[in-house]
């Protein structure tokens, strides 16, 4: 069943805004077996030029997806089965890298809504700020719901 | 292990950056899903994987990006240089459950220089697993020193 155009623009309250602690952005960069300095030693990063450490790059993933999970992928009046949804492609833009200490509240808009082959596609944009309200970054994420019967010929 | 910042004056248009292979288990997989709060099952669960028509439990792709994206910050070496990065996940990195789980190889080549004042350039980014290209359009553009 096509998803409800009418969603397109549709654009979610801020988000509470997340804390973006050092012991997470650690547990992140082991999380890929990155020991890239400037993700652990405040000193390594300030030699680069930053205030604290810095996330690495796709962490604000995280905070996104997470924004857009709640809000619209399980929006009950939007109506996508959470269960056969798959990443399709993810876009970065950043004004700075996410930092220790960072407050950053994620604004999630629905950029369009697509039918293709049974598959819904839905293009979702977060707009990342921080407690001063300055641009962080922008995602754009796209989800496919794959259809109940296309799964056959995709496994193949 | 922090790299010398790479200068836009020393880079042209072809410049590559070497390919790297990065291991990916059961076990790396289960981890990115606690630190990222993914926990999609069919990042970590075989039975339900196969009932959704996947061949078995595939990588998050955002974890088969951030590998890719660390192939170019630690040559550009500042992870804090990207100006903008994105990616297609074009067929899912499978990892079986044994002991080495999937191998996937990262190399990218620049393949503009953007902008002489801003000291930007845009790589683009080949990703493959099991002989099979897993990230697709994948490009970033980097400010370099």
């Amino acid at each position: 069943m096509a998803l409800d155009q009418s969603f397109v623009g549709r654009t979610y309250p801020p988000t509470a805004a997340y804390e973006v602690g050092r012991e997470k952005i650690r547990e992140f960069a082991e999380s890929l077996g990155d020991t890239n300095p400037v993700y652990t030693d405040p000193e390594a990063a300030r030699a680069l030029g930053y205030p604290d450490v810095i996330a690495p790059p796709t962490f604000i993933f995280t905070i996104t997806f997470k924004a857009a999970g709640k809000q619209v992928v399980e929006d009950p009046q939007l109506g996508l089965d959470y269960s056969r949804v798959v990443h399709g492609d993810q876009q970065f833009e950043y004004t700075r890298p996410v930092r220790a200490g960072d407050h950053l509240s994620v604004t999630s808009i629905i950029d369009s809504i697509k039918s293709l082959a049974g598959n819904d596609i839905l293009s979702v944009r977060g707009e990342v700020h921080d407690k001063a309200g300055d641009h962080v970054a922008t995602s754009f994420t796209t989800l496919v719901a794959r259809a109940a019967d296309a799964e056959v010929e995709e496994s193949r | 292990m922090t790299t010398a910042k790479i200068s836009y004056d020393t880079v042209e248009v072809g410049t590559e950056v070497p390919m790297r292979e990065f291991q990916v288990n059961r076990a790396d997989l289960v981890r990115y899903a606690g630190a990222s709060g993914d926990f999609n099952p069919i990042h970590w669960n075989e039975k339900f994987a196969k009932e959704v028509g996947l061949p078995d439990v595939i990588a998050h792709g955002a974890y088969t990006m951030a590998q890719a994206a660390r192939v170019v910050t630690e040559w550009a070496g500042d992870p804090g240089a990207l100006v903008e990065y994105g990616v297609r996940f074009t067929r899912p990195v499978v990892v079986p459950n044994d002991d080495k789980g999937a191998l996937i190889e990262i190399g990218a080549k620049v393949t503009a220089k953007l902008d002489d004042e801003a000291r930007t350039v845009r790589l683009d980014i080949t990703a493959t697993s099991a002989g099979q290209k897993v990230l697709g359009r994948a490009r970033a553009v980097v400010r370099l020193a």
